[in-house]
C-alpha cells in the first residue's frame, strides 16, 4: 500500500510555537493484578509543543487517561510508573518527590478531571474554591486582589461576575465546567490536561466549552492535552492528534492531514465510524479491545482487528516512526525497507 | 386505523408546587403529544438539551411517575386506569433500557441474574432447560453466547457488552416497545455501532418500536424513523428524522444543528453559540415561546403567547414557531408516511 503525501498542508493555524513545553519518553504505566501485570501505557512516547492543543484519543481502555495522571504522577496503586521519562523544563517528573511534585502539579501543569462538574465542593461557594487553589499555592493573599484575581478568571471563561458568589448546585453543567477550567488556568500553567471536559454536556453547551478552551488557549498561549473520543469535537479543537489502542500510540499527526488521510487501520476506524449528520449509511460495526492486556500479542498490537494483517504484524512490533513530516505511524504498511 | 401501540395525549408534568408548598414549579413536559403506531415499528427519537424533559418522558412511559395531566394509553387503554394484570403485561411489553450500563447491574451478582430475574417475575419457562433456550436466543440476538458472559461478573465485561446485554434482557421479554434512554452516550464512539445495529435488527426483524432518547442527533439520523425535538418541555419540532436533521426550521433546533462538532477540521464552528443562566428556566407555564431569551430571531409576538405547531415542511413536519405563522396549523397528526429505511448492516 503506498500513500500519496504530496499535499501541503496548507491550512494549518498557527499551531504554537517550536518550544517543546512537555516530553514523554518510553512512558510505561502497569497495573498489578493477581494473573499479571496489565500495560495499561506500553511505551509511549511524544511531546507537547508551546501553545498547541493535543487531543489524545483512543477507546476506553486504552491508556489515554492513565497517560495523562501519569504525567501529574497521579497513577493510583496498584498502578505504577515502570519506565519512562517525563520531562517538564528538563525536570523528570518521574523521578520528583511528594514535596517537589506539589511545586509543579497546578503551577507548571493542571488538571480538568474526568465529571470535573461532580469535582465541586458543593459546601463551598465558588469565590473560596478558586481562591484556596491560589492560596494552597502561593500563600495567603490580599483580599481584593484575591477578589479581583478571581474575578478576572471567571471573565476569562466567560462567566459573569455573580457566579463569585454562588454555590456550584446554582450552576448549570456548563458553567462548573467552566469554573473547573478557570481553576486549572488559576496559576498560570504551561499545560492544561482536559479529560473529557465536555462528556455528559449537550451539543450547544459542549460547543460553548469548547469555544471556551479555545480563547483561553489563545488568549494565554497555554498548551493542552484534551483527551476525548469524540472525533468530531476533536476535529474542531485541537491541533495535533495523537491516536492509542491498547496502551500504544499509534499515530500522531497534524490535525488537518489526519482527517485527510487516516493513516493507521485503527484511525481509518476510528474515523469510519463517527456518525454523519449528512448521509445515512450502513452502520460500521466493530468489536472493542479484543486481545487480554495481560497477554498482549507478539508483533503489532492492532493484529487481531486489523484488516490489512501480515505475517510480519504477528511477530514484529511495528515502531512509532516519521513517515512524512509531521506524520508519526506504528505501521508496517508504511515503512520503506 | 387500529389503536395506536401507544398514545401520548396532551401529557404535562410539574414537579414542585403541591398542596403545602409555594415554591415555583418547575414544568417538565407541556402539552405533549405523540403517538407510536402499532406497524410497522419505528425508531422514534426523543432529543434535546439536559432539562428538556426527555427523561421525564421515559418515566412517564414506563409509569415511574404519574402525569399531572393528560393520558398516556397503551393499546388504546389509559395506564392510569389498569389493573394488576393489566400492568404486568404492560410492564411486559414496554421494556427499558437506561444510560449507565455501569449502574444497572449489582455487582454481587453473575450477569446470569439479570436474566433468571427476568424468567421468575414473569414466569417465562417451566424449568431450567427452557428458561437457558430464552436466555440464549436472547443473546444471540445481540451476538453474545450464553457461555461467555453469564457466568461472569458485570465488572468483567466491557460497557458495550454489558448495554448489549441490558438489551438482550429486555429482548427476553418479548417487548413491543423499549424505552432506551441514552443507551449509547457512555458507550465508546467506535462500539456505539453495534448498538444502534441491534436496534435496527430489532426494528426490522422483531417488530419493536424504540422511543430512543439521546441528545445526540448524529446517531438519531443515522437509524431514527421519526424526531421530536424538545425545549424544555414543549415540542419544537417534529417530522421525520432526515427531513428535520436536513431542513430544520426551528431556530434552537437550527442552533442544535450547527452546534454538533463536524469530523472535519476544515469546517469550524460559526458564529459564538449562547446558552441561557439557569435561574430564568422553566419557571413560568404559560408566558410565550420559551426558546424567546437565546433566539436571535425573536419577534414581540413571541412573548404573548406560546406558539402552536405549525406545519412547515413535507410529510408530518412541524415548528412550534411564530416565524411560520403563515403556513397551515399542524391538525393532529396520527398517519405514518411510508419513509426511506436503512438495512441494518450484515
Amino acid at each position: 500500500m503506498s500513500v500519496n503525501f504530496a499535499h501541503e498542508i496548507d491550512e494549518r493555524r498557527p499551531a504554537g510555537t517550536d518550544q517543546v513545553v512537555l516530553q514523554v519518553e518510553g512512558l510505561k504505566v502497569y497495573y498489578a493484578t493477581p494473573t499479571g501485570d496489565v500495560r495499561a501505557v506500553d511505551d509511549v512516547t511524544f511531546q507537547i509543543r508551546e501553545g498547541e492543543i493535543v487531543g489524545l484519543v483512543g477507546e476506553s481502555g486504552c491508556g489515554k487517561t492513565t497517560t495523562a495522571m501519569a504525567i501529574l504522577r497521579l497513577v493510583q496503586s496498584p498502578g505504577r510508573i515502570v519506565d519512562g521519562r517525563i520531562l517538564v523544563d528538563d525536570v523528570d517528573i518521574a523521578r520528583l518527590n511528594e514535596r517537589e511534585l506539589r511545586q509543579i502539579r497546578w503551577t507548571k501543569i493542571s488538571l480538568i478531571p474526568q465529571g470535573a462538574m461532580n469535582s465541586l465542593n458543593p459546601v463551598m461557594r465558588i469565590k473560596d474554591q478558586i481562591g484556596d487553589a491560589i492560596e494552597t499555592h502561593e500563600g495567603r493573599q490580599p483580599r481584593q486582589a484575591l477578589k479581583e484575581r478571581i474575578l478576572s478568571l471567571l471573565s476569562t471563561v466567560g462567566l459573569p461576575s455573580r457566579v463569585y458568589k454562588m454555590y456550584p448546585h446554582e450552576l448549570s453543567g456548563g458553567m462548573k465546567q467552566r469554573v473547573c477550567i478557570a481553576m486549572a488556568i488559576a496559576l498560570n500553567p504551561t499545560l492544561v490536561i482536559a479529560d473529557e471536559p465536555t462528556s455528559a454536556l449537550d451539543v450547544v453547551v459542549q460547543r460553548v466549552v469548547g469555544e471556551t478552551l479555545l480563547d483561553v488557549k489563545n488568549r494565554l498561549g497555554v498548551s493542552m492535552i484534551l483527551i476525548g473520543h469524540d472525533m468530531g469535537l476533536m476535529a474542531q479543537l485541537v491541533d495535533r492528534i495523537a491516536v492509542m489502542y491498547a496502551g500504544h500510540l499509534v499515530e500522531l499527526a497534524d490535525v488537518y492531514s489526519l482527517f485527510r488521510e487516516p493513516l493507521h487501520p485503527y484511525t481509518q476506524l476510528l474515523i469510519d465510524s463517527i456518525p454523519s449528520i449528512k448521509e445515512r449509511k450502513p452502520l460500521k460495526l466493530t468489536e472493542g479491545i479484543t486481545h487480554d492486556l495481560r497477554n498482549p500479542p507478539p508483533g503489532c498490537i492492532f493484529q487481531l482487528r486489523c484488516p490489512h494483517v501480515t505475517d510480519k504484524c504477528r511477530t514484529v512490533v511495528p515502531p512509532l516512526l516519521e513517515v512524512a513530516p509531521s506524520r508519526e505511524v506504528a505501521c508496517h504498511l508504511y515503512y520503506d525497507a | 386505523m387500529s389503536q395506536p401501540l401507544l398514545q401520548i395525549e396532551k401529557v404535562t408534568k410539574i414537579y414542585g408546587g403541591g398542596f403545602l408548598k409555594r415554591g415555583p414549579v418547575t414544568v417538565a413536559l407541556q402539552n405533549l403529544n405523540l403517538t407510536i403506531p402499532q406497524k410497522p415499528a419505528e425508531i422514534i427519537t426523543i432529543a434535546g438539551e439536559s432539562g428538556s424533559g426527555k427523561t421525564t418522558l421515559a418515566n412517564l412511559v414506563l409509569g415511574f411517575i404519574t402525569p399531572t395531566s393528560g393520558h398516556i394509553r397503551y393499546l388504546g387503554q389509559d395506564v392510569a386506569q389498569m389493573d394488576k394484570e393489566e400492568l404486568k403485561k404492560y410492564r411486559r411489553e414496554v421494556q427499558a433500557v437506561f444510560q449507565d450500563p455501569y449502574a444497572v447491574y449489582n455487582p454481587f451478582y453473575r450477569v446470569k441474574h439479570v436474566f433468571d430475574l427476568a424468567i421468575k417475575n414473569f414466569n417465562l419457562a417451566r424449568n431450567r432447560r427452557e428458561a437457558r433456550d430464552q436466555i440464549e436466543e436472547a443473546l444471540a440476538v445481540v451476538g453474545m453466547r450464553g457461555e461467555e458472559v453469564l457466568e461472569k461478573y458485570p465488572h468483567q465485561l466491557s460497557g458495550g457488552q454489558r448495554q448489549r446485554i441490558m438489551i438482550a434482557r429486555a429482548y427476553l421479554l418479548k417487548p413491543r416497545l423499549i424505552v432506551a434512554d441514552e443507551p449509547v452516550s457512555m458507550v465508546d464512539a467506535s462500539l456505539r455501532a453495534m448498538i444502534l445495529d441491534i436496534m435496527l435488527r430489532l426494528r426490522d426483524e422483531y417488530g419493536i418500536s424504540f422511543l430512543y432518547i439521546t441528545h445526540d442527533l448524529s446517531t438519531a439520523y443515522q437509524i431514527g424513523d421519526k424526531i421530536y425535538l424538545l425545549y424544555q418541555g414543549t415540542v419544537a419540532e417534529r417530522g421525520d428524522t432526515v427531513e428535520v436533521i436536513d431542513h430544520p426550521k426551528h431556530p434552537y433546533v437550527q442552533l442544535l444543528i450547527d452546534s454538533i462538532p463536524v469530523p472535519d477540521p476544515t469546517i469550524r464552528w460559526g458564529s459564538r453559540a449562547t446558552t441561557i443562566d439557569d435561574e430564568e428556566m422553566r419557571v413560568s407555564v404559560e408566558s410565550g415561546c420559551r426558546f424567546y431569551p437565546r433566539c436571535d430571531q425573536r419577534m414581540d409576538r413571541c412573548l404573548e403567547s406560546h406558539p402552536p405547531l405549525y406545519q412547515v415542511g413535507p410529510g408530518e413536519h412541524q415548528a412550534a414557531c411564530f416565524l411560520y405563522e403563515d403556513q397551515p396549523l399542524a391538525q393532529v397528526p396520527e398517519d405514518n408516511l411510508a419513509k426511506e429505511r436503512i438495512p441494518a448492516a450484515d
